[in-house]
């Protein structure tokens, strides 16, 4: 047993010096490798935490929304669809919610103005999410004048910015009275945007649904699972824009990798031809390159994978944030918890070390086959 | 003891460039003697030496080492026997670039996998007594000739071998150099080493440790009975 681990101290120490022996042609290449993982690293990172944090988020939304539908477009919903819904069995509460969009030509983006159900917000005064505060340079106390349904301008004094622990989902929130929100959208009394269902039993959640949509056939109830999924599609669909846009990067290591690995040099062959004259075994040197290729792949997985934690945990993924967590021209700012998938990491692990590891490993195998005794004729 | 019966060697067999290198040697050679193959390139000599060596197999023929019938043996088993009982030491040197000289000399122990400080000790003995032991940290690319065979020497005494194999060990060096490499050669004689030497160098097969001079040629001893000094 002794033996056998000197042996593989010795093959190991062995494989470290042949690396920075070739340091020029193995630093570069663990260069590219660490970027690679880098950048593969920092996407999956981002994308997990990202949908990890829309749903603790959502944890805390409504379970079921009701909204009213004319002709299949969004309309609002008379106040007297509550009274209905809280008949059926298994509903708890029901309220009405008033919320719209504002489309904010200064800053050419919009906002999701609403009025809150657990805060109460005096009226004339709002709540400004920290995009909002930072594209208007707002503040407590700041003045926010937006243009009613009618033309009319409707000043608002800034009561102070949202918690940036929930910019993910308020970067583009104002909150603001009800009585408020129905004068600038001109939103009679007895009408509310949407309606939000709280249920006894969740498991009864998708019952209650389908019982809503057979009393209110002009209503869709929307589930929360339904905007987990959304979200998460979304995070998934933009993950898959961006690693679309590097498959071309990781062919083209692919292809420096393999041409590295693979192709044995003049020197590593007469290299390996001394070690076999000199009595190691086909497998003995096919464990040394093992190692070779195991310590520039493990280096640049590790490397890759903390610079990739560091860039999306701690830094806030300034490379990547505009592409995946942007729906608006509102960035939100912040910074995710960490929280990383062992499953993604063990594919990501998979998809990068092994292969190199054999590409290492095959060229060897062939030229380790050779006769020792070629090396007595050199 | 070693006993060669009928041996022959032949590459590219069946095809265009087919070429016999050994063409049916039998010889016995005396253990704890100094033996030298002399003969022409290309007469076979480096191939014969290959062969003893357990580096390459015969076409045809047996090889006995010791009364043991080694050319049958699997791959793995005739590996250990080569790096157990043999050392070798290249025309060429064939030492590692940009390894020290004391990395060099441990290589061959490396799969035998003892304590790491056994072998490093007994490598810097090794070098001690070769006089290379102010340059174990050196690159072997800093080494002259001379000193770069006796690295070589060292490396193939490392594993303690009963066989020491040299094939064209003075073809880089000058004559004072041989000298002293054949006056090595001597002194492991003395101490129960069996020494195999390829040259066609007369400062070799005429020293004065010299025990036996096979003579080579195409392949085929010159004359079955070889000169015995």
């Amino acid at each position: 047993m002794a033996r056998r681990l000197h042996k593989q101290r010795y093959l190991l120490d062995f494989a470290l010096s042949s690396l920075w022996r070739r340091k020029g042609k193995n630093l570069a290449l663990l260069g590219v490798y660490s970027l690679l993982v880098f950048v593969l690293a920092s996407v999956l990172f981002f994308t997990q935490a990202l949908k990890r944090e829309a749903a603790l988020v959502l944890a805390a939304s409504p379970e079921l929304i009701v909204q009213k539908l004319a002709a299949g477009r969004h309309d609002l919903i008379p106040a007297a669809y509550a009274e209905r819904l809280r008949e059926i069995r298994g509903v708890s509460r029901v309220s009405g919610r008033l919320w719209g969009y504002y489309y904010d030509a200064r800053v050419r983006a919009n906002y999701t103005v609403m009025a809150p159900e657990e805060v109460a917000v005096p009226e004339q005064a709002v709540l400004v999410g920290a995009g909002i505060a930072r594209g208007r340079h707002l503040s407590r106390g700041s003045t926010l004048t937006f243009q009613g349904y009618d033309g009319t301008p409707r000043a608002f004094q800034v009561r102070g910015v949202l918690s940036p622990e929930s910019e993910l989902l308020t970067a583009d929130l104002v909150l603001m009275a009800a009585a408020d929100v129905r004068r600038l959208f001109g939103l009679a009394e007895g009408l509310y945007t949407d309606l939000t269902v709280a249920v006894n039993n969740p498991r009864e959640v998708a019952t209650v649904a389908a019982k809503i949509q057979e009393l209110l056939p002009d209503t869709r109830p929307i589930l929360r699972d339904e905007i987990r999924r959304t979200y998460e599609a979304a995070f998934d669909w933009r993950a898959g824009i961006l690693l679309s846009v590097f498959s071309g990067a990781l062919l083209a290591f692919l292809i420096f990798a393999w041409d590295k690995a693979a192709g044995l040099s003049a020197e590593e062959r007469r290299e390996i031809g001394i070690l076999k004259a000199m009595g190691w075994e086909t497998g003995e040197v096919l464990q040394l390159k093992f190692w070779e290729g195991a310590v520039v792949s493990l280096t640049a997985f590790f490397m890759g994978t903390l610079a990739a934690y560091l860039h999306v945990f701690v830094a806030a993924a300034p490379l990547l944030a505009p592409v995946l967590q942007g729906w608006s021209v509102l960035y939100p700012r912040f910074r995710l918890t960490p929280f990383i998938g062992l499953f993604e990491v063990a594919i990501l692990f998979f998809f990068t070390v092994v292969p190199y590891t054999a590409a290492t490993i095959v060229p060897t195998w062939r030229a380790a086959g050779l006769e020792p005794d070629q090396v007595m004729r050199s | 003891m070693i006993e060669l019966s009928q041996v022959r060697k032949v590459f590219h067999a069946g095809r265009p460039n087919e070429h016999v290198a050994v063409a049916g040697v039998s010889l016995t050679l005396e253990a704890g003697r100094l033996t030298v193959f002399r003969g022409p390139s290309g007469s076979g000599k480096t191939t014969l030496l290959s062969l003893i060596g357990c580096m390459t197999r015969p076409t045809s023929g047996r090889i006995f080492l010791q009364g043991r019938e080694i050319t049958s043996l699997p791959l793995p088993f005739l590996t250990d026997l080569r790096r157990r009982t043999f050392g070798f030491i290249f025309q060429q040197f064939h030492l590692l670039a940009k390894v020290s000289v004391l990395e060099n000399v441990m290589l061959p122990a490396y799969p035998l996998g003892e304590s790491y400080s056994a072998l490093k000790s007994r490598a810097l003995s090794w070098l001690e007594r070769l006089g290379l032991a102010a340059k174990a940290a050196a690159k072997v690319e800093w080494l002259s000739g001379g000193e770069a065979q006796r690295v070589a020497i060292a490396r193939a005494l490392i594993n303690g071998p009963q066989v020491l194999i040299a094939d064209e060990p003075t073809a880089h060096l000058d004559s004072h150099l041989s000298q002293e490499f054949m006056a090595l050669m001597a002194d492991f004689k003395t101490a129960g080493t069996t020494i195999l030497i390829a040259s066609h160098d007369p400062l070799v097969h005429e020293a004065v440790a010299v025990d036996r001079v096979v003579d080579l040629r195409d392949g085929r001893l010159v004359s079955p009975e070889s000169r015995i000094c």
